[in-house]
């Protein structure tokens, strides 16, 4: 197996006045390429900082972290974009689309900062809806789009530039039941086709999709266990 | 880079024209600024060119010296005149005599005649005098001739259906022949010439009953030795009046040039001065729009960033945003200065005049005004943390 993700003693403190406050104490966590992980836990757990820390957001405050070669720990804000731009395909809750463009030039965004010609843009983007289900729906603006549909877009724009990791933060949390279940079968899709997913959720009955759970909480994490089910 | 500069352009048109009439109103205090400039510039121009004209036609090249005299001696002397002539990069001097009297024309009488004494050089540095007949001559001048030159309200006046040329008038009770008749005068002059006569100035001395001149127009050859040439004109001068500054008055006509061109001047540049304070006061409305615009577009501009815009990619989105609303600004203001001082110089009844350099200085300006108050807004934009910028969902 082939690991893209290491984390080694992450650290994350953030000051608070006079307090030091750690939110993320000594993570050691690994992906290996073609995973599906899922990271469960509550919130105010540290969930969404270890999520910035993957993203390449955010950088820890000590530590080390080798996303597919880079040593990202310790980059600066110019390098870290580059590295988010390859590397990184985001998925929000709130699908941060953006509100006055066509689906099809949301999914371009990633690749003008990727400094791809017009021309291949438009191909890419416009067979990466197709790919998603949203090939009849390429000049609708998100308020033109359902729910589903739009986070399918904000898929496609995940999907456009190829990334080393699918970044997913409650991918299903403004959807309801029957289309969180219909995003969550598209993610499977997309693992069984050798996609890396890396899914963060508070809801343990999404983060059974994964291949893999792994549980944080007071900003340490765990693996999940068997017993942990029976007893949850 | 060249895709990321397109596409910043074509991000930042988008979004000045999905707010438009705010994007209007923002830029209005850039339009004002620049119409104000426009206008002031080319209206002043317009009217510096106008008198600059007019001062121009009274002569560039032309010395006058008034003489006011000192109580032993009234004015120049024949002599005097004499050794001025002498005086290098002269064309020639012209004397002028001037007094007031009646004539009469076959006992006709004509009351309050300005007399002119002048010379042939006086005609020869002009060619609006001369109507009909000769000017004066050198000849005339040195043998006191009783010839004349009469106005054309003379003319109207005494000779209303005969050609006066070679008639004879009485000036002070003695006889001159008509030998010419005087242009209609343009208006723009101090003494009437349509209600006068021109005499030989030896002439008008004896009929004035002086041996004085107490004028001097004097014609420069090369207009650059000007001022060489006055200051010896003036140094003779002081000569005639034995070192007494308050003898006699000299007024070049490229020192009074001098003088209006620099008031124009610094009344331009203190009305452009005025304008430029609106300019400021239209960059800091672009500036106000910029924040509140960075502000709105939060979530924007994180979404951007995690996708991998870097903050220079950032930056340069929103000052060309600042940068095309200053400039929209001042092309609508151009056109508006122009059409204002088109209609402005037309209402003073001067020519209208687009000054060169105003269309760069304005554009220049309002380019100069989008970066600057661009700047910090943009710079604020690019250093937004993009987990933040989410979050403010």
């Amino acid at each position: 197996m082939n690991t893209i993700l290491n984390m080694k003693d992450i650290v994350k403190t953030y000051r608070m006045g006079d307090e030091e406050q750690r939110v993320l104490n000594e993570i050691n966590f690994n992906v290996e390429q073609g995973e599906f992980v899922t990271i469960l836990g509550p919130s105010g757990s540290g969930k969404s900082t270890l999520m910035n820390i993957i993203g390449c957001l955010d950088v820890p405050t000590s530590g080390n972290y080798d996303l597919n070669g880079n040593d990202v720990a310790h980059m600066d804000e110019e390098t870290l974009s580059e590295v988010r731009n390859r590397e990184i395909g985001f998925i929000f809750q709130q699908f941060q689309l953006l509100p006055r463009l066509s689906a099809l030039d949301n999914v371009e965004l990633p690749l003008i900062y990727a400094g791809v010609s017009e021309k291949e843009r438009k191909q890419r983007a416009k067979a990466m809806l197709e790919k998603v289900g949203l090939g009849t729906k390429l000049k609708n603006k998100p308020n033109q789009l359902s729910g589903g549909q739009q986070q399918r877009v904000a898929i496609a724009r995940a999907l456009i530039t190829q990334p080393t990791i699918l970044l997913a933060d409650e991918p299903t949390g403004a959807l309801d039941q029957k289309t969180g279940v219909q995003i969550m079968e598209l993610f499977q899709e997309l693992h069984a086709e050798g996609k890396t997913i890396v899914m963060i959720t508070h809801d343990e009955k999404i983060a059974r999709h994964g291949s893999r759970i792994v549980k944080i909480l007071d900003g340490t994490l765990t693996e999940y266990r068997q017993e942990d089910e029976q007893h949850g | 880079m060249d895709t990321m500069f397109k596409e910043s352009v074509k991000m930042s048109w988008q979004n000045i024209i999905h707010n438009k009439m705010r994007s209007f109103l923002t830029i209005l205090g850039v339009l004002i600024g620049v119409t104000a400039i426009i206008a002031l510039i080319s209206i002043v121009q317009g009217v510096t060119d106008n008198i600059t004209g007019e001062v121009m036609k009274m002569g560039a090249n032309k010395i006058t010296v008034q003489i006011a005299g000192t109580p032993l001696k009234q004015g120049l002397t024949q002599t005097d005149i004499n050794e001025i002539a002498q005086i290098e990069n002269l064309k020639g001097v012209s004397p002028t005599v001037s007094g007031q009297t009646s004539i009469v024309y076959n006992g006709e009488v004509m009351e309050e005649v300005a007399v002119q004494g002048n010379n042939d050089v006086h005609f020869a540095n002009s060619d609006e005098l001369l109507e009909t007949g000769r000017p004066i001559t050198i000849v005339d001048v040195e043998s006191k001739n009783r010839v004349c030159l009469i106005g054309q309200d003379v003319v109207k006046e005494l000779f209303p259906a005969e050609s006066p040329i070679n008639k004879e008038i009485i000036i002070n009770g003695v006889t001159h022949t008509i030998i010419g008749t005087l242009q209609k005068s343009s208006g723009f002059s101090a003494s009437s010439p349509d209600q006068s006569v021109v005499v030989p100035y030896t002439t008008a001395m004896s009929l004035i009953g002086t041996g004085y001149v107490p004028a001097l127009d004097i014609y420069v050859e090369d207009e650059a030795l000007a001022p060489e040439t006055t200051a010896e004109v003036e140094s003779a001068l002081l000569t005639a009046f034995n070192y007494n500054e308050d003898g006699f008055r000299i007024v070049n006509m490229q020192n009074i040039l001098d003088t209006v061109e620099q008031m124009t001047g610094t009344m331009s540049m203190l009305l452009a001065g005025i304008a430029a304070i609106s300019l400021v006061v239209g960059g800091i409305g672009i500036m106000n729009m910029m924040l509140v615009t960075v502000t709105e577009r939060t979530t924007e501009i994180g979404l951007r960033k995690a996708l991998g815009a870097k903050p220079g990619t950032i930056q340069l989105q929103f000052v060309l945003e600042a940068l095309f609303l200053s400039l929209f600004g001042g092309i609508l203001g151009l056109i508006c200065g122009i059409f204002i001082s088109f209609v402005g110089t037309m209402a003073i009844g001067v020519e209208f005049t687009l000054v060169g350099y105003s269309i760069p200085l304005a554009l220049g300006f309002s380019a100069v005004i989008g970066l600057a108050f661009g700047y910090a807004p943009a710079k604020k934009a690019s250093r937004l943390n993009p987990i933040d910028a989410l979050r403010s969902v």
